[in-house]
């Protein structure tokens, strides 16, 4: 099990979380009619090895939503240039 | 008896030539099966399969080896039946023992959605024309006597469903066969070859794959890596809604035979067959939260499987796992596969295949006819990359755990 490093709540453990997948650019103004632009919001998401930012969110525990930087190969969180 | 001395090689290890009609990225199951069809089928026969590792050194080595066709939509149905078809002919058309065993797969249902759930898979199979049926809750004791006593159940079985047709075959088999009947039609196997860049002429269409083991002309390329399908996409600039999960599987120690069916019990999320050395042969869900490419598993996925294991079967309480495996999942937005043409002219690609192993014969079958011919297979037409702008969904979920 991963321990996740909540900004507010230190290391808790990977089952109190939620993991929202990688950070997306933000949603398109509703009266956007860039098809593309909105498929590429709608399905492209950074699926790549290595390091990737994510959403989080301590849902079992404090509630907050935050960021994290996370290697998709090794599954160590990065924070810096520093592996935890 | 000769000891297991002078086996004859299997398939050459040809140096790369210059130029291919088509070259196939990935020397899986897939890859493999591409090959196979579009020299058998299609009669094209320039074909190279390149691969960075060994053959059959990915997911197609590292699953649980289920062969099956019972699913919800029409797409999905039509299609892994097709599979399941080919997989029944294959050890004959290969000339190879895949080891079918059509020992059934029972699912042991234990709440009222569920049984909805599959109740809905066999009418929509029925239709179809494919076998499929619901089990009562005693003939699923029937078939499975090892269930645990009533008064030792958490949730009560309510019945069951089951697809005789179903069983397992031996993953390895199935690779060799396909890459041996390819080999025989002239198909050069290039093992440890990583495509580092894709080339492309003035009119923006592929021209030739830059690997390590040298550059190669052509003017197709088929993408079959398994999870390295948007990695080797971007190469060129395309970008695949698809997204990599991990999934384990375990094995615990021999035993004498106590199951002869492969069960399915949606409802705790596991499935396990008994398998011919004795091993049962376990498997859970998916972690579908984070992206993955980790081989190994977690422990927490594991102790979820292993509890809904022995809420089921609590003989098992005292046995042993050997060992355990896991890996990436290759998932596309909508849950089913991509067998498509792509914006780039030249580009194929055949990704998306979380549950590929029961696949692979129509898997194969239908891209080496979208790349021989330019246009989908009437069996994949619902796979087509254009779905996911026309929101024209598949829409398929999982079997082990629904998601519809």
């Amino acid at each position: 099990m991963l321990l996740v490093p909540c900004p507010w709540c230190g290391e808790r453990a990977e089952t109190e979380f939620r993991c929202a997948g990688p950070v997306k650019p933000p949603r398109r103004e509703f009266v956007d009619k860039d098809d593309d632009a909105w498929l590429e919001f709608l399905y492209q998401a950074d699926n790549r090895r290595g390091v990737v930012e994510e959403f989080w969110c301590h849902e079992k525990g404090c509630g907050e939503w935050f960021k994290l930087h996370r290697n998709t190969e090794t599954h160590q969180f990065v924070i810096g240039n520093q592996a935890l | 008896m000769s000891g297991h001395r002078g086996w004859q090689q299997a398939w050459r290890s040809p140096e790369p030539k210059a130029s291919y009609d088509v070259v196939i990225v990935g020397g899986g199951g897939h890859g493999l099966a591409t090959a196979y069809y579009l020299a058998k089928n299609h009669g094209v026969r320039k074909v190279a399969v390149v691969e960075k590792n060994w053959i059959g050194g990915g997911n197609s080595g590292r699953n649980t080896a289920v062969v099956r066709s019972n699913y919800l939509r029409d797409a999905s149905i039509r299609f892994f039946d097709k599979s399941l078809k080919l997989y029944e002919g294959l050890s004959r058309e290969l000339n190879y023992n895949i080891m079918l065993s059509q020992r059934s797969e029972v699912d042991v249902l234990l709440t009222t959605t569920s049984m909805r759930n599959m109740r809905r898979r066999a009418l929509n199979m029925n239709r179809l024309g494919i076998e499929f049926q619901m089990l009562s809750a005693a003939q699923v004791r029937q078939r499975i006597p090892i269930l645990a006593p009533l008064d030792q159940c958490r949730l009560p079985i309510l019945g069951g469903s089951v697809q005789e047709r179903a069983g397992i075959a031996r993953h390895d088999a199935i690779v060799w066969g396909f890459a041996r009947g390819a080999d025989a039609y002239g198909v050069d196997i290039i093992q440890n070859a990583e495509v580092t860049a894709i080339r492309r002429g003035s009119d923006g269409g592929v021209s030739g794959v830059e690997t390590t083991r040298g550059t190669i002309a052509t003017e197709k390329i088929a993408i079959a890596t398994g999870n390295e399908n948007a990695a080797v996409a971007r190469m060129v600039d395309l970008r695949l809604p698809l997204r990599c999960f991990n999934l384990q599987a375990f094995v615990s120690e021999p035993i004498k035979p106590v199951l002869d069916v492969v069960v399915n019990c949606p409802d705790l999320g596991v499935y396990l067959s008994h398998s011919d050395k004795g091993e049962l042969v376990i498997g859970g869900a998916t972690d579908a939260q984070q992206i993955s490419y980790r081989k190994g598993g977690k422990v927490h996925m594991l102790e979820d499987t292993v509890a809904g294991l022995l809420e089921l079967f609590p003989s098992f309480r005292r046995l042993k796992l050997m060992r355990q495996w896991g890996g990436a999942l290759e998932f596309a937005q909508d849950g089913s596969p991509i067998v498509s043409s792509t914006p780039v002219k030249g580009i194929y690609v055949s990704a998306g295949w979380w549950g590929g192993f029961k696949a692979i014969p129509a898997g194969g079958l239908t891209f080496a006819h979208l790349i021989a011919k330019n246009e989908p297979h009437p069996l994949a037409v619902d796979y087509d990359l254009s779905r996911f702008s026309t929101l024209n969904y598949v829409l398929e979920g999982g079997t082990t755990v629904p998601t519809d």
